[in-house]
């Protein structure tokens, strides 16, 4: 007898079918009601309304809880790191971080992540995905599921962007490399490659070309090889797309008064939440932003003074930025890195890694903020994993808060129907 | 006139004819003559061969799947080059290779690679990025480039793999004079110690060497498979402890490697010891000499494993085992794995043994393509010839081989060559590089497309250049449309167009003269380099 809280292999059979009919629609890869019904609630304008985007200021090295969520004044693993006051009465945050204090209702921080990875790459993927590096699958990163979830509207330009991006930016795994993060550098300098160099009707009469060519190499081939391979005229279509797209002014700062560029720290990576903030009003879902150099085994206060200095002013100019323009409500943001640091300084003055308790920001998107949640050992103890909130906790919470379930299966290519996360939501952070 | 001027004119002159010496035409390639090859044990190169196709087979069999007809020489060609030499064949090379007898004609240019610097030059970048990966490393003390030409060195030599890896593993001195230490600077911690870190040459040597990715269970035991401990992560580590960077290079001291371990108090000291097969793990006095000759020791099955599924992955676009570090120490395996591994220890691990043996499999000849159209199972078990994205540094080459009618290779004039090196540099950090990351499912992505259909490279070598571009030369002096169309087809696709792609293309070019027609062959070759045949191996 089947168990009733399980889904029945009917119900999986419907589902993978929807999924492929989804699929092998191409670039609409919701169904046609859902479509219709994601559209409608986000023309509706209601502040309950979920989320339409993310953006994620990804701190590549992971940061030290210390020195930015999570200091702990006058105890010996702050090491000398003092705290300030925040807007919110019983809240600190570590020195440096004044312009994000000063929003602090706005933010909540969960400081008793916990993961299982210790090594850059594989908690990166973990942080990213929600789930740990399985040698059998790739699994997409939290852009992509909010690209592949939500519908595309009217935007001309990839809807996954990672701005300075390091090694691992964004993948789209097995949802497929459609969904993979656009990459680019500091805002300062001007896109590449987007201008043809021949007139338009020789532009189009090179892509009438081209179909000969690709006909002539389908044949024979698997079925539907665009689609199911190479995604070739698929990118080439939205590369083309872009290029004529008037969205791509959002990438331009030239037009931003100097203030406003101030404001966000005079730093590519201030430059790059400009941006971000810019690329949302297009409709872009996710836009990561990187901020390397997190790893300070040696000389951490140093290196994480520098740091927080960059962070801070570009953290709290863009809440401010969406705020003033009515969109933090469908904005999410979330700042954190792969891990924490050691409480304990290591001989160097440094701290190594730790998945032991460590802090993630969010804010906007519904989530309630004003808030801490969670706590770590003021002796640099370990958290035990079942006490903290394992990172896919964060993921589950999150999607949740862009009005798509967590729990959703999807069809994977090994054959294995796998959730978009298998975390919970997090009780009193988000939209009930 | 003084002593001192005729010295001057003389040099000028010596000078002078130098550079024209460069200038003046190469060698061509003499198709009669014969690129023999020492195959070692003949009759147990054969044996291989068979033994490999004998198992592919019964994969075949057992899944019911029907195997593809074997390729046309052009895309054997084409998958041979590729794969070995990153790059495209030429025009030249084409019609040079379609002179040789259509029996011997894929031996007869397999042999001429492994004779060619480019082979050398080019497997030494993809072995080094797996054992020093592709960021520049500590300045002064790590010298990438010293490093991959000592590696391609190593392998024009042919010299044993085992012995490489030996060296890479346990050789001293300085960076410069002894190119092999670089496997250890790399790691340095220059805002440490600055001394090679033990950790990371331990994850290092095992997935680049042994195909296993012990380095994750550096921080905790193995959690998915339960395979590995801690303990064998560090106790490999431990080899490289005594070695030491000094002035005079890397030197081995006596040093104790000491860790704290996942939920202990304290650090221990930690033992040097092997993580599996210790009966072949035998006493020296220094524990990288021991470490090397244990890793490299010719029943070692995942050294040899390694090693296979990585030139396999190289040949064919994608590897056996997948992915490719992360091979079961205990099975099971696919077809061919075991008995071009056993073959290879048997052979003093000999590369250009093991490249001929690969090429000559029946799963290497085959189509990737069937009538009637390719099924995932046929895919799956290899039954055909595994559609792959190129790797940026292909796709790169490619491009600059395609615009030239003439081989770009190690005769090539030193300014083409130090044009070719720049341009390839820029296009593949634009098009994305993956670093050590090249063997796994890679994305196209918008960035690419717009590079190709926009960037500074193919546009470059798509406009009138009659000094260097190919279309502009094919536009020049083809006697007629359908040579210009089949040239422009074999120099970019290596092959000749099918009778639709002629008829439109003729259309495209009748009646047009001058500037039109140079128009036209532009927009020809335009289209071919953004075609997705162009972009992919099959």
């Amino acid at each position: 007898m089947e168990d009733p809280n399980v889904c029945s292999s009917t119900a999986h059979l419907n589902r993978r079918t929807l999924l492929k009919l989804a699929g092998a629609s191409g670039m609409g890869w919701l169904t046609p009601v859902s479509e219709i019904l994601a559209a409608t609630t986000e023309k509706s304008g209601d502040r309950n309304a979920p989320a339409k985007s993310i953006i994620l200021l990804w701190l590549s090295g992971g940061p030290s809880q210390l020195e930015t969520f999570d200091p702990h004044p006058n105890q010996d693993i702050a090491a000398g790191t003092t705290a300030i006051k925040t807007s919110v009465d019983g809240i600190q945050l570590a020195s440096g971080m004044q312009q994000t204090a000063e929003l602090m209702e706005h933010i909540a921080v969960v400081r008793s992540v916990v993961s299982r990875e210790g090594d850059h790459e594989r908690a990166a993927y973990n942080v990213k995905t929600g789930y740990r590096p399985d040698p059998t699958i790739v699994h997409p990163s939290i852009g992509a599921v909010v690209c592949h979830q939500l519908p595309q509207g009217n935007t001309e330009i990839p809807r996954h962007i990672s701005i300075l991006p390091d090694a691992w930016s964004g993948r789209g795994g097995y949802l497929g490399d459609q969904f993979d993060a656009f990459r680019l550098g500091d805002p300062d300098q001007r896109l590449h490659d987007m201008k043809s160099r021949t007139d338009k009707e020789r532009f189009e009469r090179r892509l009438k070309n081209l179909d000969v060519v690709e006909r002539a190499f389908a044949k024979g081939r698997i079925a539907n090889l665009e689609q199911e391979r190479t995604l070739h005229k698929t990118m080439m279509n939205e590369a083309v797309t872009m290029m004529n797209s008037k969205q791509l002014r959002a990438f331009d700062l030239s037009e931003v008064r100097s203030s406003e560029l101030v404001a966000f720290g005079d730093s590519a990576f201030g430059r790059s939440c400009l941006v971000a903030a810019r690329l949302i009003e297009t409709g872009v879902r996710c836009i990561e932003v990187t901020l390397r150099g997190w790893d300070s085994h040696v000389s951490n206060h140093e290196i994480h003074q520098a740091r927080v200095q960059e962070l801070d002013p570009a953290l709290a100019a863009l809440i401010r930025h969406l705020q003033e323009r009515s969109l933090l409500d469908q904005t999410l943001v979330i700042c954190g890195g792969e891990f924490g640091r050691t409480p304990r300084m290591n001989a160097a003055g440094g701290r190594d890694h730790w998945p032991h308790g460590f802090s993630i920001a969010l804010a906007g998107g519904g989530i309630q903020g004003g808030q801490v949640i969670g706590e770590t050992d003021p002796a640099g103890g370990r958290l035990a994993y079942e006490a903290g909130i394992p990172v896919e906790n964060i993921h589950a919470t999150a999607l949740n808060a862009l009005g798509i379930r967590s729990e959703l299966e999807l069809e994977t290519p090994i054959g294995r129907p796998l959730k978009l996360c298998e975390g919970q939501i997090i009780p009193g952070l988000g939209r009930s | 006139m003084s002593i001192r001027d005729l010295c001057f004119i003389s040099l000028c002159t010596l000078g002078f004819a130098a550079i024209v010496g460069t200038l003046l035409p190469r060698e061509r390639i003499d198709s009669k003559g014969q690129h023999l090859a020492d195959l070692g044990d003949a009759d147990s190169f054969a044996s291989t061969v068979q033994r490999v196709n004998e198992e592919f087979e019964q994969a075949w069999n057992q899944a019911k799947v029907k195997p593809a007809a074997t390729a046309d020489s052009l895309t054997l060609i084409r998958r041979l080059s590729l794969g070995l030499t990153g790059t495209l064949p030429s025009l030249e090379e084409l019609r040079a290779v379609e002179q040789i007898p259509a029996e011997t004609r894929i031996n007869w240019w397999l042999n001429r690679l492994l004779q060619d610097r480019r082979m050398s030059d080019y497997l030494a970048e993809r072995l080094a990025r797996s054992y020093v990966g592709t960021e520049n490393g500590p300045f002064l003390i790590f010298r990438r480039r010293r490093f991959v030409t000592w590696l391609s060195d190593q392998l024009y030599k042919n010299r044993a793999y085992n012995e490489v890896v030996a060296d890479l593993i346990s050789d001293t001195g300085l960076w410069t004079d002894s190119p092999a230490v670089n496997f250890l600077t790399v790691t340095t911690d220059v805002n440490g110690d600055e001394q090679p870190d033990e950790e990371r040459l331990a994850g290092r040597t095992a997935r680049a060497f042994l195909g296993i990715r012990l380095d994750c269970v550096q921080c905790h035991d193995d959690h998915l498979q339960g395979e590995w401990l801690q303990q064998d992560f560090h106790q490999l580590a431990a080899f490289y402890a005594g070695a030491k960077s000094s002035p005079l290079g890397i030197q081995d001291e006596e040093t104790r490697y000491e860790y704290q371990y996942l939920g202990e108090e304290e650090s221990v000291e930690v033992p040097t010891r092997v993580p599996f097969l210790e009966t072949l793990d035998a006493e020296h006095e220094i524990a990288r000499v021991r470490l090397a000759n244990w890793v490299t020791h010719p029943e070692n099955v995942a050294f040899r494993r390694a090693l296979v599924n990585r030139l396999w992955a190289l040949m064919m676009g994608k590897p056996l085992i997948e992915p490719i570090e992360d091979i079961p120490l205990n099975g099971p395996f696919p077809a061919g794995l075991e008995a071009l591994s056993i073959d290879f220890a048997e052979n003093k691990f000999d590369l250009r043994r093991l490249i001929r043996l690969i090429a000559s499999t029946n799963v290497f000849r085959l189509d990737s393509r069937v009538e009637g159209g390719v099924t995932l199972e046929q895919e799956q078990h290899w039954a055909v010839f595994p559609l792959t994205r190129l790797r940026p540094e292909q796709v790169a080459g490619s491009i600059q081989q395609a615009s030239s009618l003439t081989t770009i290779d190690a005769n090539s004039h030193i300014l083409v060559r130090l044009t070719r090196y720049q341009e390839g540099l820029d296009f593949v950090e634009r098009y994305g590089d993956r670093g050590e990351d090249e063997y796994g499912e890679t994305g196209g992505t918008i960035p690419q497309r717009l590079l190709m259909m926009n960037g500074k490279l193919v546009g470059e070598r798509t406009t009138e250049d009659l000094a260097n571009n190919a279309v502009t030369r094919m536009a020049a002096f083809a006697e007629n449309d359908d040579i210009a169309i089949e040239s422009a087809y074999l120099c970019v696709l290596t092959r000749r167009p099918s009778p639709t792609e002629f008829d439109f293309f003729r259309e495209r070019l009748d009646g047009k003269k001058g500037r039109p027609r140079q128009r036209e062959l532009e927009d020809l070759y335009w289209s071919l380099i953004n075609s997705t045949e162009f972009s992919w191996n099959h």
